[in-house]
């Protein structure tokens, strides 16, 4: 039997295709793709052990990014919950990883009150405060949002802000989304693939 | 021949005992509470309390509150994240269905514990009393736990 000759050119050009595809494969996120969209991860703050820092003081890691603030009575410390219960399934690996806790209240978190905050939840958490307008530029940057509610009349008030997990890669650059409702699954196999992107052999 | 008053006052006593015991059970008791924890969290943040409930009865029950002698406050919260945005609001109760459950959870409904003296530590037990709409009152012992804990 012989194939159109149409049918043999469609097969070659596929054929072509998948071996194109095949050379610069994307890693099979779980998660959401951001690869381009965002800006590379940029910053001058301070960490929890009162020291300044900038991004690039965290190449070579893989990122996970959360915006939140100790007083954040439940959401914050669930997620943080959760990614602490990643790094632990990631085992070793995780030591390539750091979380950036990234407080949206500079003025109650001290690197004190966040070192002793992201300790309680991993050990490769990392503490960042700064002021007011520094934090609000990494916002932008990451198409994120805060807002400070209104006080509650004893002092005390909530701040609302974005839920999601940036997950950056060990050059700084933005690869995946996560929101808190992610499975625990997913960020782990994000994450582990994340990290064995250029991982020293 | 005719009851003496004695006597009559003690069935009106019974009887009166059997009423009002009946409205101070209520709602607490056909509600049942288990995996009651606290997530602690360092210095003197607030934590949120949290359990399961199953209500045995034919009719809805809620919970309106709790109070605890270890903590100076405790309101009834509910926590979001929708849109995207992490937020919280105080509410007046939570429904728990007929024949059915509900959960104070991370991240949803929960009690929020503010001062607490002397401090809570992973480990401790801690007694809640919460409140229903019947007015009855049911205390549950809360285990105090890390704050990485899921
Ligand atoms: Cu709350």
């Amino acid at each position: 039997m012989k194939l159109p000759r149409a049918w043999v050119l469609a097969f070659g050009i596929t054929l072509a295709l998948l071996a194109g595809c095949h050379r610069d494969a994307q890693p099979s996120w779980r998660l959401t793709d951001v690869s381009g969209h965002l800006p590379d991860l940029a910053f001058k703050l301070t960490d929890d052990n009162g020291k300044p820092v900038t991004a690039a003081d965290y190449r070579g890691k893989v990122l996970l990014v959360y915006f939140g603030y100790t007083h954040c009575p439940d959401v914050c410390p669930l997620t943080l919950a959760q990614l602490h219960v990643v790094m632990q399934r990631l085992g070793a690996k995780a030591d390539d990883a750091r979380i950036l806790f990234v407080s949206v209240d500079p003025a109650r978190d001290t690197p004190q009150t966040m070192h002793a905050y992201v300790n309680a939840f991993d050990k490769r958490a990392v503490g960042l405060v700064g002021p007011d307008k520094d934090i609000e530029a990494l916002a932008k940057q990451l198409r994120s949002a805060y807002t400070r509610e209104p006080d509650k009349g004893d002092g005390s008030y909530d701040v609302s802000h974005s839920s999601a997990i940036y997950l950056f890669d060990r050059d700084g650059k933005a690869r995946v989304l996560a929101t808190p409702s992610a499975s625990q699954d997913d960020m782990v196999h994000d994450l582990s693939l994340l990290i064995d992107l250029g991982a020293k052999a | 021949m005719m009851p003496r008053p004695s006597l009559l006052a003690a069935v009106a006593a019974t009887l009166w005992l059997l009423i009002a015991g009946s409205a101070i059970a209520g709602d607490a008791d056909t509600v049942t509470a288990s995996n009651a924890w606290i997530r602690v969290l360092p210095g003197n943040l607030p934590a949120g309390a949290f359990a399961d409930f199953t209500n045995a009865s034919d009719h809805a029950v809620a919970l309106t509150g709790a109070s605890s002698t270890r903590y100076g406050q405790a309101m009834l919260h509910r926590s979001s994240t929708e849109g995207g945005m992490g937020r919280m609001e105080a509410v007046d109760k939570m429904e728990i269905p007929a024949h059915g459950s509900a959960k104070l959870s991370p991240g949803a409904y929960h009690v929020m514990l503010m001062q607490a003296k002397p401090a809570v530590v992973p480990g401790d037990n801690v007694v809640i009393t919460l409140s229903f709409s019947d007015g009855s009152h049911k205390d549950v012992t809360f285990q105090a736990r890390p704050a990485n804990a899921l």
